[in-house]
């Protein structure tokens, strides 16, 4: 199961780190949120995968898997979550005002160009 | 009084939250920021004195024990960066009533100005590496929006670049706290530091090693050392000068803390790859800095390649882990966070006047500006380190511990960048003050005396700060103790271990 999910994270880092090479400003976004996946994919496996128990069962249960991995993913979906909104808007706006999603045109200070 | 390492972050986060809901009536709204930075400010100072007192502060959230719940850990490190972090917000607030704008005004700029405090004094009191993480989120968020607001195209175009870097940032982050968290099994901090010593006996395993370079990445990305700064003068840029002045003062240092932090307390048992790497990025930051800050002749950019030449400093007094350059980075820690964001203020106040940062287009300032030409004459000479002023007593702790751990030749760059950095200061005094007056189509609208209060208390601090290092040195002095000997905290926070 832990090599399975070791391939899965690193497909997830891999699609990630190419769209965020890209130039299209969407794509570099998409790529943010694929990223974040394959760390909290990893923050998962990195808890053990353990099978057949709920996260907590009382003080004598007989086994039970670890709920902090658990806990800490909900927390990084939920701030993953709202940086993609916030980036998602910023980049219609800027797509408005800049009137490019090239990030090849967004080079540059006011200072030199 | 168990609770009140917790109000400097309390205090922000609910007039944040109030000033959502006030966000159209701009008087009240001014009243409300500045009187809770004020009560900030004085609870800070009263948590600085109950440290003194009474010895490391700590707060079990929700009454769950130690290692198990989320600590909140103050220690005299800490609770002087939340003192110096309270009263640089309150000043850069007085700064942004003159200064800011109403459009501004109008949409959530102090809300997000306090929820950036929350963040900021969040990250310097936690003591749950998980928790770190969140308040860096926090500050980031209102970061984000703080930088994008007012929404000119420069602005635009620099904020997609820094949410790309800090979001990529953040993730390697949570990958770290993965990975801490599969050889550890805790996220308490002092519990790490002591799993770790568990774990060091003898032969330290190299994941820690891998652990401690991601940490470094991770941090170095947020306070822009060597190779990671690349983002930062871009950045840092586009802003206006209070936001800039908060970001310079107290974003980078939220990084610089967190490499100490982590580094004093987790990877301390071999320091033969991880502290010499520290070491020679740190001398590399402040190369590449001094480059930036001669090189350029835009006086934002001068000032901001300083912030590089300042983390390298205080990252060369971490890396050499000595009790004297642990102070000698304190020191130098605090004295930057307040002359930088004086620093940024009055950079703010001359682009105003003259409607370009450009220093070939500015001249002759003292003539008709006697009062911010001097405040930035002194300015300058802090910054620099000279002999009376608060940047002294910090270098010279630094170098003097640089010595004793025999890096002398990073030493002596710190020393000579000590010139060069005056040089690149005086550059914008000698060019931007002395000279031909010139008339500047905007000059009239500039309130030059109410702009000129913040920086100039921020100056009389600093002159404080170092003429009167004797009496701050006892409170700098017990931080360095706390840094240079972990077992205090991992006590303080475990008390049965």
């Amino acid at each position: 199961m832990e090599i399975l999910m070791a391939f899965v994270i690193g497909i997830l880092f891999m699609s990630a780190t190419y769209l965020m090479l890209s130039k299209s400003l969407l794509r570099i976004i998409v790529g943010t949120g694929l990223l974040s996946h394959g760390a909290h994919m990893l923050i998962l496996t990195m808890g053990g995968l353990k099978k057949g128990a709920a996260p907590l069962l009382g003080e004598n249960a007989p086994s039970y898997t670890d709920p902090i991995p658990q806990a800490l993913i909900l927390t990084a979906i939920v701030i993953s979550f709202g940086v993609t909104a916030f980036f998602l808007v910023l980049a219609y706006r800027a797509y408005q005002e800049l009137g490019t999603d090239n990030m090849d045109r967004m080079r540059g200070t006011e200072g030199n160009d | 009084m168990i609770n009140f390492l917790i109000l400097p972050i309390l205090i922000p986060l609910v007039t944040g939250v109030l000033l959502i809901f006030a966000s159209k009536r701009i008087m009240l709204q001014r009243w409300i920021a500045g009187i809770s930075s004020v009560i900030a400010i004085i609870f800070s100072a009263l948590l600085v004195q109950k440290v003194r007192v009474s010895g490391i502060q700590t707060l079990d959230v929700s009454s769950w024990e130690a290692p198990f719940g989320i600590t909140l850990v103050s220690d005299m490190m800490s609770a002087l960066l939340v003192l110096t972090t309270s009263i640089i917000a309150f000043l850069c607030l007085i700064y942004s009533f003159w200064s800011i704008g109403e459009a501004r005004e109008k949409f959530y700029y102090y809300a997000a100005f306090n929820f950036l405090i929350v963040g900021v004094n969040g990250a310097f009191t936690t003591g749950d590496i998980f928790n770190l993480f969140v308040f860096f989120e926090v500050m980031l968020m209102a970061s984000y929006v703080l930088l994008v607001l007012g929404g000119k195209k420069a602005q635009l175009r620099e904020s997609i670049k820094y949410i790309l870097v800090n979001v990529i940032s953040s993730a390697l982050f949570v990958i770290a706290v993965a990975y801490l968290y599969s050889v550890v099994g805790t996220l308490n901090m002092a519990h790490i530091s002591v799993r770790i010593s568990e774990a060091s006996q003898g032969n330290p395993p190299g994941i820690i090693t891998v652990i401690a370079v991601l940490f470094l990445i991770v941090f170095g990305l947020k306070g822009a050392i060597f190779p990671l700064y690349f983002w930062m003068p871009g950045s840092y840029y586009a802003p206006p000068a209070p936001i800039l002045a908060l970001f310079g003062a107290l974003l980078t240092k939220v990084g610089v803390y967190s490499i100490t932090r982590t580094y004093t307390l987790f990877f301390y048992h071999d320091t033969g790859f991880t502290h010499q790497l520290l070491s020679f990025l740190a001398i590399m930051s402040i190369i590449a800095g001094v480059i930036g800050a001669i090189a350029y002749w835009d006086i934002k950019k001068i000032i901001i390649y300083n912030i590089i030449i300042a983390v390298g400093a205080i990252l060369f007094g971490v890396s050499a882990m000595t009790t004297d350059s642990l102070t000698g980075s304190i020191f130098y820690l605090i004295h930057d966070m307040i002359i930088k964001a004086a620093l940024f203020l009055l950079a703010g106040i001359v682009i105003a006047i003259a409607g370009t940062s450009n220093l070939h287009k500015i001249s002759g300032l003292i003539k008709r500006y006697p009062g911010l030409g001097w405040t930035f004459f002194i300015a300058a000479l802090a910054l620099a380190g000279i002999p009376p002023l608060s940047g002294f007593v910090g270098k010279l702790l630094i170098v003097k511990g640089g010595f004793e751990a025999e890096h002398y030749w990073g030493a002596g760059i710190v020393l000579m960048s000590s010139l060069l950095v005056l040089f690149s200061i005086m550059k914008v005094f000698i060019n931007g003050f002395w000279g031909t007056p010139r008339a500047y189509k905007e000059e009239e609208k500039v309130p030059v005396g109410k702009m000129l209060i913040a920086p100039v208390i921020l100056i009389v601090i600093a002159v404080f700060y170092g003429v009167g290092s004797e009496y701050v040195y006892p409170y700098i002095s017990q931080a360095a103790e706390t840094l240079a000997n972990p077992e205090i905290y991992i006590e303080a926070v475990l008390k049965e271990y």
